[in-house]
């Protein structure tokens, strides 16, 4: 399966973590798919190394779906890690998305999930339409934008 | 499942190291690491046993430089070899783009080896990927101990062990000493980023 991520849905992806941002207070959100690859990143520049993150994240958000079908449900759907004064949350953006929350105490946990809430349907959507692989759309990143492999 | 972003120029490719325990996997990722240029590649991260078994995978993320006109960035992943771990090594296959079969030639790891290589084959089917189509490459690792106490395989005994229904590249190597090394991560990079220009030019053809 090809994943493939043109300018305009990137736009349209990061329209939705601007907002998050603006929104929340919140440091930086990433967005990493569940094989550990990172697809959008917005607000704060990390000083961290973003793929060891983002490959970290996946397995930790896949060992847990583990654990909840240990536990009969079918998935945990959101993971929160409270530290002295950096904090993330994790929350699954439809099948293949998990999106990386990063704040501090500038801000609150319940406002964060209040603005994730706003934005995961909007994002869901747009991810569903990248990861439908069976049916092309017209002009994926390829003459659209004028770019050709 | 290579990550294409057009906005960035960038393809993203996921190679795994599979193989049985203690066959030298995490060694040929330190390797990679210790003889890298700090500008080209991240940190190298172990989840680890305090033994140093590998718990979960070690992982290495790579820029291996610029193919027509697009930034490939590699990660390199390894899976834990005992038995036990099939659940992780399931989780670390998941959107695999090439992989590095690692062969120990060790005479005593002889039947792990098969095992090890039919655990990959069985995993990736359940992904709904077939080992004789995915680019694949085996290293028969542990070539130093030849002359040795250590028994090991002759390469040609190994061959017909793993390789002669997939005839896929092979090299011998000492993953502790460097040689092959390179050679292996050479050779599964050219395959992976061979497959993915094909998967774009199939799918440039499917929009036209």
């Amino acid at each position: 399966m090809n994943i493939i991520i043109t300018k305009k849905d990137l736009e349209k992806i990061n329209h939705y973590l601007r907002e998050m941002i603006s929104s929340s207070f919140a440091q930086s959100v990433l967005l990493i798919d569940r094989s550990g690859q990172l697809i959008a990143h917005h607000g704060d520049d990390l000083n961290v190394d973003i793929p060891a993150l983002s490959a970290l994240t996946a397995a930790n958000f896949g060992a847990t779906a583990e654990i909840a079908k240990i536990l009969g449900e079918e998935e945990f759907t959101l993971l929160f890690h409270k530290g002295k004064s950096e904090n993330v949350y994790f929350t699954s953006i439809g099948e293949h998305v998990i999106m990386v929350t990063l704040f501090d105490d500038k801000t609150s946990l319940g406002l964060i999930r209040l603005q994730i809430n706003k934005i995961s349907d909007g994002l869901s959507k747009i991810f569903a339409q990248i990861f439908e692989v069976k049916k092309p759309r017209r002009g994926i990143g390829i003459s659209e934008e004028g770019e050709k492999v | 499942m290579p990550f294409i972003n057009f906005s960035k120029d960038e393809i993203q490719c996921k190679i795994v190291y599979y193989g049985a325990g203690f066959c030298g996997k995490t060694t040929n990722l330190q390797y990679i690491f210790n003889r890298t240029r700090d500008d080209i590649k991240g940190k190298m991260v172990s989840i680890d046993t305090k033994g140093d078994r590998t718990l979960f995978f070690d992982f290495l993320s790579l820029n291996l430089g610029k193919i027509r006109g697009f930034d490939i960035r590699v990660q390199l992943y390894t899976v834990p070899g005992q038995v036990h771990y099939d659940a992780t090594r399931k989780l670390v296959l998941k959107g695999v783009d090439g992989v590095v079969f690692v062969a120990d030639s060790l005479k005593v790891q002889r039947k792990k080896n098969i095992e090890s290589l039919i655990n990959l084959a069985k995993n990736l089917a359940e992904k709904g990927i077939s080992i004789r189509t995915i680019p694949l490459v085996i290293q028969y690792n542990k070539r130093d101990l030849d002359g040795t106490d250590s028994e090991i395989l002759p390469i040609e005994v190994l061959e017909k062990d793993l390789n002669s229904m997939l005839k896929v590249p092979s090299f011998p190597a000492s993953a502790l000493k460097g040689e092959g090394v390179f050679e292996t991560l050479r050779e599964i990079s050219k395959l992976v980023v061979k497959d993915v220009s094909r998967k774009i030019m199939l799918l440039d053809k499917q929009l036209r």
